[in-house]
């Protein structure tokens, strides 16, 4: 897991997501990469603000937009790229691709190519700690269409009666796919739902580093001393399309334009300048230092070996 | 088989067995536990469980919400961190609350992720019908999920497989969707006390037979071997195969039983349209034992449709032992082809 301690490596991680997947999408661009890939860009702020306020032993999971999750996690970018790129040396060895990147032995528990697919397996790691006595806490990442399907009630009635140490992170990026919340819920004010389950709830905005990470300590904390589980609802935005076959027909370049302008890696940098972690003009540097590294794992993993076919028929059973 | 005449004449019922299968698990492995609707002090629907909340305590027989899909995949982050996860879903109908926990979960991560994670859990459900409770608590779709790789599917017939089973599931790193027959419960059957494993994947002979083989598995087991038994007082000798096993299916088994009888029948109590028959029945034609084979397979199945309330109605449409003999007679009744 990364440390960010220092406030210079949130805003590396934030950096290295958005690098990472405006790699991806160029790449796409260029039919260099197969598949689909769904980017976090815009987003940054929500992942590196909830994960940094766990510690080694604690536990996510992930969701189909998951590199996010997984690069603030602290998963290794070269393995990453090679798995995007079906290498052998990719997490998963070239057989999940984008959307189920995983180390679990890390932590990591996987991202998930099923909306709300991870809601009942984060019950699970959280309730196996919780039995066991550890001093561990599980965070389950979602999006709002996520609060549409069944188990995300299941899962958040469970936690509660269990008071299990879990905090559901709802990343509120204002669209499942196409379907903005306001067309979703008749009440999209998603935290809410909390009450409901007998459990705090939070909105927060997820463009505000600075914030994501207050609440995120809190809620950590609380589920760590046995206080239960917490919904955390963060604001935020995809800058880019549902994946990147979408042609955006649903929502305007003005809105678009107003999200971007409320960008999180800005306001951080303006923080940092605040506090004097960063000098000003300072950020320049730091993107080069970050870009200069996606680009060379990306570079290293294209010029990795495929995996073998026949390995296409192992691995289905332990 | 020797095997069940292993270190006990000691005869228990198939529900004791399965019991007694998760106590000594739970006994032996700090990180077995049991979750489903009711398993704690009412003891399970069938009352599997009873007794066990006492033992155990609630942190280990955990009675859950009304959430099947909910804690399917509670099970299946419990086994992803290293606890193994019995799961209890109360009538296997209730299984297609959890399809998405099973299938795209369960039955994948270990796959997506490189093999790098293993997911160790079992799921046991009563299935079948033969009750009279109708078509939402009588089905049979065990079938479904012997087509999803990185499934296993059991379906014990005897209280000695089903707790040597169970104790092999519970051993296994993959997950294990056991099916259990709501008919089986009260049957009774030599179980050996202590632990021991019959192995995941093996057919086993019940009852040796040089005309006909007669393959099944689960609660028409019992139909099978009825039918043999009256069978032999009109000369005819069956070979009863127990799969046992559906997901690793032991066709091979059923194949050598073929070299010898040149005849054979699959009774399932599934509906017949892509039920699990029709899988092991295209095994054997387009392997080697087609040659062996002096008749077309026959199957006896369930009808295909839902489960009538009516008891003459489900009896109409399901296997009983004299569909299976009428499938038998007329295998060997039936002339021989003019080439022949």
């Amino acid at each position: 897991m990364r440390d960010y301690t220092q406030p210079l490596e949130a805003l590396e991680t934030m950096l290295r997501i958005r690098a990472f997947d405006e790699k991806v999408d160029e790449l796409f661009a260029a039919g260099k990469m197969h598949g689909t890939g769904h980017f976090y860009v815009g987003q940054e702020a929500v992942a590196v603000g909830i994960i940094s306020a766990l510690q080694e032993g604690d536990v996510i999971t992930g969701t189909h937009r998951g590199h996010g999750h997984a690069l603030a996690f602290g998963l290794d970018v070269k393995k990453m790229a090679a798995e995007l790129l079906g290498k052998a040396s990719g997490y998963c060895h070239g057989k999940g691709g984008s959307m189920h990147i995983a180390d679990v032995g890390a932590g990591m528990l996987g991202a998930n190519g099923i909306v709300a697919g991870s809601m009942g397996i984060v019950c699970g790691a959280a309730w196996a700690f919780k039995r066991r006595k550890e001093d561990r806490v599980a965070v389950c990442f979602f999006g709002d269409g996520a609060v549409q399907e069944g188990i995300f009630s299941e899962a958040l009635n469970m936690a509660a009666v269990w008071q299990l140490p879990v905090v559901f992170v709802c990343e509120n990026n204002q669209y499942a796919m196409s379907l903005s919340v306001n067309r979703g819920f008749a009440n999209a004010r998603i935290s809410e739902k909390a009450d409901g389950y007998g459990m705090p709830g939070v909105t927060v905005d997820g463009m505000e580093l600075v914030e994501v990470q207050e609440v995120a300590r809190e809620a950590v904390d609380r589920a760590r001393s046995g206080g239960g589980p917490a919904l955390l609802e963060a604001n935020t935005y995809r800058y880019l399309g549902h994946s990147k076959s979408d042609a955006n027909l649903y929502r305007t370049r003005d809105e678009i334009k107003q999200w971007r302008e409320n960008d999180p890696i800005g306001r951080f940098v303006v923080h940092l300048e605040k506090t004097g972690d960063l000098e000003s003009g300072g950020l320049k540097a730091v993107e080069e230092k970050i870009y200069t590294e996606v680009e060379e794992a990306f570079e290293w993993a294209m010029n990795e070996p495929e995996p073998a076919p026949e390995s296409a028929l192992e691995d289905v059973y332990a | 088989m020797p095997e069940e005449n292993n270190n006990a004449a000691r005869e228990i019922t198939y529900r004791e067995a399965v019991r007694e299968a998760m106590q000594l698990a739970m006994r032996s492995d700090e990180s077995v536990f049991l979750m489903g609707e009711d398993v704690g002090v009412y003891g399970g629907a069938f009352g599997v469980s009873r007794g066990m909340v006492e033992e155990f305590g609630e942190e280990r027989v955990v009675d859950t919400p009304l959430s099947e899909a909910g804690f399917t995949g509670l099970g299946v982050g419990a086994a992803l961190v290293g606890m193994r996860p019995i799961i209890e879903v109360q009538f296997s109908d209730f299984i297609t609350h959890c399809m998405d926990q099973l299938v795209n979960q369960a039955a994948k991560l270990r796959y997506m992720f490189g093999g790098e994670a293993s997911v160790p859990l079992v799921v046991r459900t009563p299935g079948g019908a033969g009750t009279g409770a109708a078509a939402q608590h009588s089905q049979s779709l065990e079938a479904w999920f012997i087509h999803v790789p990185g499934l296993k599917v059991i379906m014990p017939s005897t209280p000695y497989d089903a707790k040597g089973m169970l104790l092999a599931a519970l051993k296994d790193p993959n997950p294990v969707i056991v099916y259990e027959h709501k008919l089986l419960y009260n049957q009774k059957g030599n179980v050996p006390e202590g632990e021991y494993t019959v192995p995941l994947g093996e057919a086993h002979v019940s009852r040796e037979g040089e005309d006909v083989t007669i393959a099944s598995a689960g609660y028409v087991h019992g139909y099978a071997l009825e039918a043999a038994e009256a069978l032999a007082e009109s000369g005819i000798e069956c070979e009863v195969v127990d799969l046992r096993s559906l997901s690793p299916m032991d066709d091979a088994r059923v194949a050598e039983s073929i070299e010898k009888t040149g005849r054979l029948v699959v009774v399932e109590e599934d509906v017949k349209t892509a039920g699990w028959g029709a899988e092991l029945v295209s095994r054997i034609v387009e392997g080697e034992s087609f040659y062996a084979l002096d008749r077309a397979p026959a199957r006896v199945a369930g009808a295909d449709v839902p489960i009538p309330y009516n008891k003459n109605l489900e009896a109409h449409i399901r296997p009983s032992p004299e569909k299976v003999v009428a499938a038998v007679k007329s295998l060997v009744n039936e002339k021989v082809g003019v080439y022949s």
